[in-house]
């Protein structure tokens, strides 16, 4: 398999405190791969890092051998690497698919002046922008809520959208932070599955971030899990299951679960 | 449903630029063609402020663009003897122009603290204003002449305004057709997909980020189209005032191109209109009451929003769901 991202030695120091600390680890084209951790070991920093909301103190972050750490966040999402957020974070009082038909916006091919004026490569843009999104509506399965604003929505269907958004930036490589946070077992599952299409159907690379131990040893291919902002193991879920330094890390801290 | 919007929208052009005119020959007050002027002049630079509402920034300093865009037309016409139809863009594109470099630092604030900016902008413009040897302090810059004529290719489009019997009646004619550019403008904007990226911004920055949407560039090209739609209603106001001083737009004007975004309703593009509208009619129309004038009208603008949170306009469309 090719290594799509490479995280070489990423650390990141707010003043004194260092919340990532020489990180190092590859992501293979196609795979799932977790990250995991007891609370504040530092993966969402990691996230902010890959996907340059946050600039690194040291190191590099490299996308097919190009290094995209440091760079605005919106040319990160150009280049292919889209992160969902840990909040559940959509655009409220837009209905769920002005939500998807605005994520396209990477796609469009019309200026913004071309869209102003309406010309004729802003009307096909907004038309496949529109088919797109209704695909992408009903892959998610999400056709009976399509016209709901967002801000009615539940919080499962939330999380679905907000994969959406992503979706619709068509990404190489989406970032789902806690994708599975809030959701009871059906949902959860429902989810993983989501995922798996995700990955299987349009070949998208998935990196997560989550606590639900079940759902990430079902869902994943590799783990990297970290602790104190240092990674300490990687490797299958099997793998991860038995490593003992993982098992330390989690005694005792109150995630304890981790799934065996 | 689509057709009865259009002839709706005809008729009230037509209305506009005929039947208000002719209402007001009949009452006999001339008077009215002033204030009329005005509310669309100042629903011009409040148009401006919507759209920076539209991205999710509070704008109390449209004043200043508008001194600005004043000062740089009067300076033309009266230094450089430039046609009042030129400055009028050269005024916009000078606002615009201005406010990306403004724009470009200040724009990174959210909140009350970009609120805060805005509001001291307008003071330094006027200090600006005074200082400057070129907009001669605070004597500023009077006597300017009327629009003169303008013609293309020997054909005149339109004719020199010291020429017309009647003056007043042109200048409500070209506030009411720049008024209707404007929103016409804005309109578009907001219904293109810059409209709805503009949204995106105003709902969720960091989203709209990861979306790929470039936040920087959008914020500063909303707020230089919302500068420049504040130097031409500055420039505008200033060619029949025919004179322009550093306290032409001050503080005040500012909080008021913001209070009539609030009034109207910051979710509709027509908001701003109405809102001028019943301001500047409301504080007229409270003349009567003397001393007590400010303190009326600030009541009822507290009862009106806190009535009306989404503005007058929103009446409007809670009929429409119920029905």
């Amino acid at each position: 398999m090719s290594t799509l991202l490479e995280v070489k030695g990423v650390t990141k120091r707010f003043g004194g405190l260092t919340a990532v600390n020489n990180v190092s680890f590859n992501v293979n084209k196609g795979d799932i791969l977790s990250v995991i951790g007891p609370n504040g070991a530092g993966k969402s920093t990691l996230f902010k890092l890959i996907s340059s909301f946050l600039t690194t103190s040291d190191g590099e972050v490299l996308l097919n051998g190009k290094r995209i750490n440091n760079l605005a966040p919106h040319i990160v999402a150009r280049l292919g690497v889209v992160r969902t957020f840990q909040e559940t974070t959509i655009f409220k009082s837009m209905t769920v698919r002005e939500n998807i038909i605005v994520s396209h916006h990477l796609r469009s091919k019309a200026s913004l002046l071309g869209f102003f004026l309406g010309s004729k490569q802003a009307r096909a843009d907004e038309a496949e922008f529109g088919d797109s999104a209704d695909q992408i509506i009903a892959f998610l399965g999400l056709e009976a809520i399509a016209n709901e604003l967002a801000s009615n929505l539940p919080q499962g269907h939330l999380r679905a959208l907000g994969m959406s958004i992503g979706l619709a930036t068509n990404p190489m490589i989406l970032l789902l932070d806690e994708p599975f946070a809030g959701m009871n077992h059906d949902e959860t599952m429902h989810m993983v599955s989501l995922v798996r299409r995700l990955r299987d159907e349009r070949g998208v690379t998935v990196m997560l971030v989550e606590h639900d131990m079940p759902a990430v040893m079902k869902i994943s291919d590799r783990i990297v899990v970290i602790n104190f902002g240092e990674k300490i193991a990687e490797g299958t879920p099997h793998d991860i299951q038995n490593n003992e330094k993982v098992i330390e890390a989690y005694l005792g801290s109150e995630d304890a679960a981790i799934g065996m | 449903m689509h057709n009865n919007k259009f002839i709706l929208l005809a008729l009230g052009v037509i209305a506009l630029y005929v039947g208000v005119p002719f209402a007001i020959d009949i009452s006999g007050r001339i008077d009215f063609f002033y204030t009329l002027t005005s509310v669309a002049l100042l629903s011009i630079a409040s148009a401006g402020v919507w759209l920076t509402f539209y991205i999710g920034r509070i704008n109390i300093g449209q004043g200043a663009y508008a001194l600005a865009g004043g000062y740089v037309s009067a300076i033309l016409i009266t230094q450089a003897g430039m046609s009042f139809w030129l400055s009028l863009p050269i005024a916009g594109l000078f606002c615009a122009v201005l406010s990306v470099f403004i724009g470009l630092p200040i724009l990174r604030l959210r909140g009350v603290y970009f609120a805060m900016v805005t509001l001291v902008l307008t003071e330094v413009m006027r200090l600006v204003a005074l200082a400057l040897p070129v907009t001669q302090g605070a004597k500023g810059i009077t006597s300017m002449p009327l629009p003169g004529e303008l013609s293309v290719f020997g054909i005149t489009l339109i004719p020199d305004f010291a020429t017309l019997e009647n003056p007043k009646i042109a200048f409500y004619w070209m506030a009411i057709t720049i008024m209707i550019i404007a929103y016409a403008v804005l309109w578009r904007i907001v219904n293109s997909r810059l409209g709805h990226l503009c949204r995106s911004l105003q709902q969720n920055e960091e989203l709209s980020a990861s979306i790929g949407v470039n936040t920087a560039y959008l914020r500063v090209l909303a707020y230089s189209i919302s500068s420049f739609f504040g130097g031409i209603a500055g420039a505008s106001f200033v060619s029949i005032a025919q004179s322009i001083y550093p306290s032409s737009f001050q503080v005040t004007d500012s909080v008021n191109f913001m209070l009539n975004c609030f009034l109207g309703g910051l979710g509709f593009v027509f908001g701003p209109m109405l809102g001028t509208l019943i301001l500047y009619f409301g504080w007229d129309l409270l003349f009567t009451t003397g001393q007590y004038q400010l303190l009326i009208y600030s009541t009822l603008l507290i009862m009106l929003m806190l009535a009306l949170p989404n503005g007058v306009l929103s009446l409007f469309e809670k009929k429409k769901v119920g029905s």
